[in-house]
């Protein structure tokens, strides 16, 4: 058993860092290949402390009301109070790793926040800002 | 000697019809499950409910709440809270299986006792018992008091909720250090 060891311990320390850009590559090109064209960080900057109010009027949240504008500060959910973790791959590195808890966080959170889902491109946009955090 | 034993004795027996008696009326009984609620044993549940809120064990709500609350999760309390349809499948099912009706602890089962037949409320702060055990405490120590906010917040005051545990000796609402029932 020992001698597994030392090389899963050298695949986790290159897996592990690896893990965010990986993910974040496959989920843009999953997006690219619906159609969606050039993704911009600025861009996703921008949509992240936009309000849409699109359910109702006092409903005006964006990304920035739970997460905070700074993606490396821990955030805190708006309703329950429930600590939120930096989402910035900086500071936390479980961040941005899982596709499918990627997707899961995307519809809920686009649905609760705007009132639809965000379209390829806003979300390789997010993407690609997130991961610069 | 054996008079000693028979005027004991019937001392003892007194003691137990009269703490009987006392305890009758909607307090614990000591010698039920040591939890409240069952304590919540799905991992599954913990990440997926638990990441936005306290994941408030099956046992507070009947399992007819549980259902519908689980099919309605794109609008969940004002929040899109969709899960894809295997875990959804899975956690209406420990949900269901673990709810009020099964649980033997002695909050679930007054919760499930307390709950109009029918009705399925989805508020676990408006089943008629939790509403009872906390109308004396006065708004100021809950909704107007910044680290409690609101009754569905029970890890602020109830320590041990996270264990299934919410009694009196483990209540500390902040802020009122002399609280007490």
């Amino acid at each position: 058993m020992r001698r597994f060891l030392l090389p899963v311990l050298i695949f986790l320390s290159v897996a592990l860092p690896a893990a965010a850009a990986d993910a974040v590559r496959e989920r843009l090109d999953a997006y690219r290949a619906a159609g969606a064209g050039e993704f911009s960080a600025a861009r996703g900057e921008a949509m992240w402390t936009r309000q849409q109010g699109a359910r109702a009027p006092d409903r005006a949240e964006s990304c920035a009301t739970c997460h905070t504008p700074n993606l490396t500060q821990p955030g805190e959910h708006f309703r329950t109070g429930k600590p939120i973790a930096p989402l910035a791959p900086s500071v936390n590195a479980e961040r941005l790793t899982d596709t499918a808890k990627m997707e899961k966080w995307f519809l809920r959170n686009c649905k609760g926040t705007w009132g639809r889902e965000c379209t390829p491109q806003e979300k390789g946009d997010f993407l690609t800002y997130m991961k610069a955090q | 000697m054996k008079g000693k034993y028979i005027l004991i004795g019937g001392f003892a027996v007194g003691l137990a019809v009269a703490s009987a008696l006392s305890f009758s009326d909607g307090d614990r009984d000591w010698s039920m499950s040591a939890t409240d609620v069952r304590p919540v044993t799905n991992p599954m549940y913990a990440a997926e409910c638990g990441s936005c809120h306290f994941a408030y064990q099956p046992g507070l709500l009947p399992a007819r709440s549980w259902e519908k609350m689980m099919a309605g999760l794109d609008d969940h309390f004002g929040e899109n809270a969709e899960l894809g349809p295997d875990v959804l499948a899975t956690l209406t099912d420990y949900l269901v299986a673990n709810a009020a009706e099964t649980d033997p602890g002695w909050v679930a089962k007054r919760i499930e006792a307390s709950a109009p037949d029918g009705a399925a409320s989805l508020r676990i702060s408006e089943q008629p018992y939790i509403v009872h055990k906390h109308d004396e405490i006065p708004r100021y120590m809950v909704r107007d008091n910044a680290e409690v906010g609101s009754l569905s917040n029970c890890m602020a005051c109830h320590t041990r909720a996270d264990k299934g545990v919410y009694d009196e000796d483990t209540v500390r609402i902040p802020g009122y250090p002399y609280w007490e029932d």
